[in-house]
């Protein structure tokens, strides 16, 4: 028993110790990188660490912030609750951190938040889409948490303006999975923006996540002949939708959001179809190539959509420090709320749910190669 | 003083009496539920119909796909079943394994394409129609071993315990197949896209040739009139017509020409209603699923009828130990029958890959179950019922997500076995003794 407490005591030392250290040192500036890099998703991980490292250390080479440097500490979070929570109360009680980038996934990105809003601190998470990483369950903003990517009913409002604007479509039909989220919040949004713009939605018909078979949606909508089908789901539904409505003879347009942005996507299926995402390597602005080839030349890889928003995450947190000209979280958290941001994703400016409003690159997938069309704002 | 026993008895069998009445009751009300809601139904589809003939029966010809994937599941169901009362749930994923071999056989070694190794000059429709040919075999090769070997070493040493012993082992088989097909090195969990071995073609109006529409229905009414000529010999008392009656080729010609002279009538002749125009269409995926299929099952009924396997299987079927006594290897004779079982399903596993050109590791698993509720339908342990259930189930279905409610298509599928087991607990075709397999 003595032995235990004897044991105890010391970590207790071991813990308090450096962030006794830590607070006395006012010369960095410390980030904190939150991401999961083991499991399932540790690709996604990996992205979001080397863009947002990549941003800090060319900030780090002009000059850093504020005329500080700045340290940063990345931490394994998981993509879960708990180690999400865990690293979350490392980096801030022990390394004395006031700012995080991450997490990636809304799971642990939420639980993140809350210690985050409990202990005065600032985040800001470079892709989490659900609303609540952002909100109070009272509808209150939290006070210093943002998000770097658009949320996902966002693209269902821009992929119906594109499609009225761009493609001419005066009606659509939307398939979707009624008990997904995500793909429920980009069909629901592109309905309104549709109807709104004065398009009329002729099929609206739901399936399940099992579902293989799409014949007799399909046939229902051969019946109605619209212009536009849109279909919000992920790559692995698209495929099979696609390649059905192709062989129904349905030549509509297809159009679909990020969920299609992967190397499995079936391009014969959905060829001649475009899709909402949150940046193309392929997009001519300035930013985007100079971003792209730094990248490349850093980590000899084309960056992806999580290295690009992890990468915009980092330059919005040291540009609201810059702007806010001190290093207390709250003030840089007001900093950001009346600022616009000229990021490689886009100009952002955020809402009062600190959401980014920004545009999103529109791609379109033609003789079995992805290429960038278009950047719509909303 | 107590009441006397016989008082006793007569209060408890007024009870009882009072309980059936109750029942009875309960069980009318019920009925009188399910007629209501089938006639509501009925009038939701008749007036859809009315409506667009055109678009229903459009609904119907994709049912028939759909359907006739699910019969080579509902094969394998219920032959096992018939034989030893083992509902194996492992079944679907036998499915799944026999789309993955096609997948790796086609897209990695290009065998669908092997004829033109030999010979490079072949026509490029025969090099197809042998390599499709050689994959639908070969995946059928790997899944019936899979299937004997589920059988030896999961199956086999439970037979003497409890049924619910191997049932419980067909759900950790099916289990351990699908996880195990999880795993990175062998098919990871990701979706993927299927190579077909043919390219697609949609037949519409006008692509067909008038030759093999007119064939369709040539082959029909020949075999339909030997039917009937046969049926009425042997009226008469003609032993050999008797038998000829049900000879495969002649079931053979009934069923490919009835369905086929249908569909290619229905895809490639310009019909016209009332002023609409009947825009119906169907692929040679579709073509070439009821075509095996329904080939398929005619070599599966003339296994079990007209071979000494057969005879052996339905002499186990009908008990188990007398057959054993009469010199039948009744082991030897369950292992055929798994292996037939999963031949046929690796051979819907590979026909549902090219339908929906994907694969992955859990495709088995709702196709396994909607066949499984195919089979009941149709009666567990019949063959011809396994071919009925799983039309109507496949017509359920469409029709459902067609014109009742698409998020509620799995509800009513699997509510039809409900039904069908509250009307006819045999299901359709029941089970005619000696028929069993």
């Amino acid at each position: 028993m003595r032995k235990r407490f004897l044991i105890l005591a010391v970590l207790l030392t071991l813990v308090i110790l450096p962030a006794c250290g830590g607070s006395g040192n006012e010369e960095a500036l410390k980030i904190a990188i939150l991401a999961p890099l083991s499991g399932d998703v540790a690709t996604f991980g990996e992205s979001t660490r080397d863009g947002a490292l990549l941003a800090i250390k060319e900030r780090n080479a002009a000059g850093g912030v504020l005329g500080r440097q700045i340290e940063t500490t990345v931490e394994d979070s998981q993509c879960s609750a708990e180690a999400a929570v865990s690293a979350g109360n490392k980096v801030i009680d022990q390394d004395g951190v006031s700012y995080i980038i991450g997490e990636v996934c809304s799971s642990a990105s939420i639980p993140l938040s809350e210690i985050v809003e409990a202990k005065g601190v600032f985040q800001i998470s470079p892709t989490s889409t659900n609303p609540s990483v952002t909100i109070n369950e009272d509808g209150s903003t939290k006070s210093a948490v943002f998000r770097a990517c658009f949320i996902d009913p966002f693209q269902g409002t821009v992929a119906a303006k594109f499609a009225q604007e761009q493609l001419g479509a005066k009606t659509a039909a939307v398939l979707l999975d009624q008990g997904n989220d995500y793909v429920r919040g980009l069909a629901e949004f592109f309905k309104e923006a549709f109807e709104a713009g004065g398009g009329e939605v002729v099929v609206w018909e739901t399936y399940t996540g099992e579902d293989q078979d799409f014949s007799a949606i399909l046939t229902k909508v051969k019946a109605a002949n619209p212009d536009l089908l849109y279909l919000p789901d992920y790559y692995s539904t698209v495929n099979l939708i696609g390649a059905q409505a192709k062989e129904k003879g349905i030549e509509a347009i297809m159009m679909g959001g990020d969920g299609w942005d992967s190397p499995d996507l079936d391009t014969s299926a959905v060829e001649g179809g475009y899709f909402t995402n949150h940046y193309s390597a392929d997009d001519p602005r300035p930013e985007v190539q100079n971003f792209v080839a730094t990248y490349k030349e850093e980590y000899g890889a084309t960056p992806d959509a999580l290295a690009t928003l992890a990468y915009d995450a980092a330059n919005i947190l040291m540009d609201g420090m810059e702007e806010a000209g001190n290093d207390d979280p709250m003030a840089v958290a007001k900093a950001i709320e009346g600022m616009t941001f000229d990021v490689v994703s886009g100009s952002i400016a955020y809402d009062e749910h600190h959401n980014p409003v920004k545009s999103a690159a529109i791609l379109q997938v033609e003789n079995g190669k992805i290429s960038f069309i278009d950047s719509i704002a909303p | 003083m107590g009441k006397s026993a016989r008082e006793l008895a007569r209060a408890a069998r007024v009870d009882i009496a009072l309980d059936r009445r109750d029942g009875v009751v309960l069980n009318r009300l019920a009925q009188g539920l399910f007629a209501l809601l089938g006639l509501g139904v009925m009038y939701v589809l008749a007036q859809a119909f009315a409506e667009s003939p055109a678009i229903f029966v459009q609904q119907m010809l994709n049912g028939l796909q759909l359907g006739f994937i699910y019969a080579l599941i509902a094969l394998g169901y219920t032959m096992i079943y018939g034989i030893v009362k083992l509902i194996n749930f492992a079944h679907g994923d036998v499915f799944m394994v026999g789309a993955f071999t096609s997948f790796y056989v086609i897209s990695g070694l290009d065998l669908h394409r092997w004829p033109a190794w030999l010979w490079a000059g072949l026509p490029e429709g025969v090099v197809i129609l042998i390599g499709t040919i050689t994959v639908i075999l070969l995946s059928m090769v790997v899944s019936a071993f899979l299937a004997m070997a589920m059988e030896r070493f999961a199956y086999r040493p439970l037979r003497n315990k409890p049924r619910i012993a191997a049932l419980i082992t067909a759900i950790g088989v099916s289990f351990f197949l699908e996880y195990f097909g999880a795993l990175p090195f062998v098919y990871s969990n990701n979706y993927i896209t299927y190579t077909r071995p043919f390219e697609v073609t949609v037949y519409t109006a006008g692509s067909i040739s008038p030759w093999a529409i007119g064939g369709a229905w040539g082959l029909f009414l020949l075999s339909l009139a030997g039917y009937l000529l046969l049926k009425w010999r042997s009226r008469q008392g003609d032993l050999r017509a008797q038998s000829w009656i049900r000879h495969p080729l002649l079931q053979l010609g009934l069923l490919l020409g009835g369905f086929f002279s249908v569909v290619l009538t229905l895809a490639g002749v310009q019909i016209e209603t009332g002023g609409e125009i009947w825009d119906l269409s169907a692929s040679n995926v579709t073509l070439v699923i009821m075509g095996s299929s329904i080939i398929l099952q005619v070599i599966l009924q003339y296994v079990v009828n007209r071979t000494k396997l057969g005879k052996a299987m339905r002499a186990a079927a009908y008990d188990k130990d007398a057959a054993r006594l009469m010199g039948i290897n009744v082991d030897r004779v369950i292992a055929a029958t798994f292996a037939l079982g999963g031949g046929l399903a690796g051979a819907g596993g590979v026909l549902y890959a090219t339908a929906f050109k994907q694969v992955h590791h859990l495709m088995g698993i709702i196709p396994g179950l909607k066949a499984f509720v195919a089979a009941v339908v149709g009666g567990i342990g019949s063959i011809p019922g396994a071919l009925v259930g799983s039309l109507i189930m496949g017509q359920t279905e469409v029709l459902a997500a067609g014109f009742i409610s698409t998020p509620m298509r799995d509800a009513i599928a699997f509510s039809l076995l409900i039904v069908v087991l509250l009307v006819w607990p045999q299901g359709i075709f029941g089970e005619p003794p000696g028929e069993k397999v």
